[in-house]
């Protein structure tokens, strides 16, 4: 990602006076369960992204695939939607929501 | 299907299948190009709503990240294409780039056909087949069927090979 021409400026809105930070409520990846995709190829592009040992991501994808969806990271929003686009690029379906 | 040699992942096409893969990348490469249009489910597909929920936040990631994945994707379509054999059977042999890029490229074939066949989640892809076959088996759906399975085989023979 990045070549982002204008800095990014905070979003115009009035925080609700009771919310929590920002900082304290990560942004997190969701990776959505799909027809299409083989396991074992799911199982790959979450060690190959993000790093994670076989064991932690063949969980991952059963828990897609059982649960219908699984987070896969958490973090700033930024980080998030990149990895969301990184996702895409493989094929899945990937989603970013606050935690 | 593929197998490792050394440093390469080799698999010996019949021109059949020369055809079909051919065939297959220059439809995702003519999707990202001529007709892209979001309202497509296959597009949807490929390019997911990042914001299910917000229009305005999915709108601005697109604007900042779909023109590199669709670069990307046509790249991976064309990965395929360039690594093909002429208009005959023969061997393709792939460094681990191009097995990589082939990888995503057969996904992304087989999630618009997924999509275009209306494959969910349960379907047993036989009986399918069986069940085109006695409806006509003449038809596109038979076709387009076989080909979907075979790209399957296909990339997870090559993702076994990369794991090996």
């Amino acid at each position: 990602m990045g070549g982002m021409a204008a800095p990014q400026v905070a979003p115009v809105e009035t925080p609700d006076t009771d919310e929590v930070p920002a900082a304290d409520r990560p942004w997190v990846t969701i990776v959505w369960d799909d027809p299409v995709n083989l396991m074992t190829y799911v199982t790959w592009v979450f060690q190959k992204l993000f790093g994670y040992s076989r064991e932690k991501a063949e969980q991952l994808m059963l828990d897609v695939h059982h649960k219908g969806k699984a987070v896969v990271s958490s973090g700033a929003r930024e980080r998030m939607e990149h990895d969301a686009s990184q996702l895409h690029a493989y094929g899945l379906w990937a989603t970013v929501d606050r935690s | 299907m593929f197998r490792r040699r050394g440093d390469r992942y080799t698999a010996t096409f019949a021109v059949d299948e020369v055809r079909v893969l051919r065939k297959v990348a220059s439809e995702v490469v003519g999707l990202l190009t001529d007709g892209f249009d979001h309202s497509d489910p296959v597009v949807c597909r490929l390019f997911p709503e990042v914001y299910p929920e917000d229009a305005t936040g999915t709108a601005e990631f697109r604007r900042y990240t779909e023109g590199d994945l669709k670069t990307a994707k046509i790249d991976q379509a064309g990965a395929i294409l360039a690594a093909l054999p002429g208009d005959s059977g023969g061997e393709v042999r792939l460094d681990a780039e191009a097995a990589e890029a082939w990888l995503r490229a057969l996904n992304d074939a087989r999630l618009a056909m997924g999509v275009r066949l209306e494959i969910k989640d349960g379907t047993d892809l036989g009986a399918e087949l069986d069940d085109a076959v006695a409806d006509d088996p003449s038809s596109s759906r038979v076709f387009q069927l076989s080909v979907y399975a075979y790209l399957g085989y296909l990339q997870e023979s090559l993702l076994n090979a990369l794991i090996d």
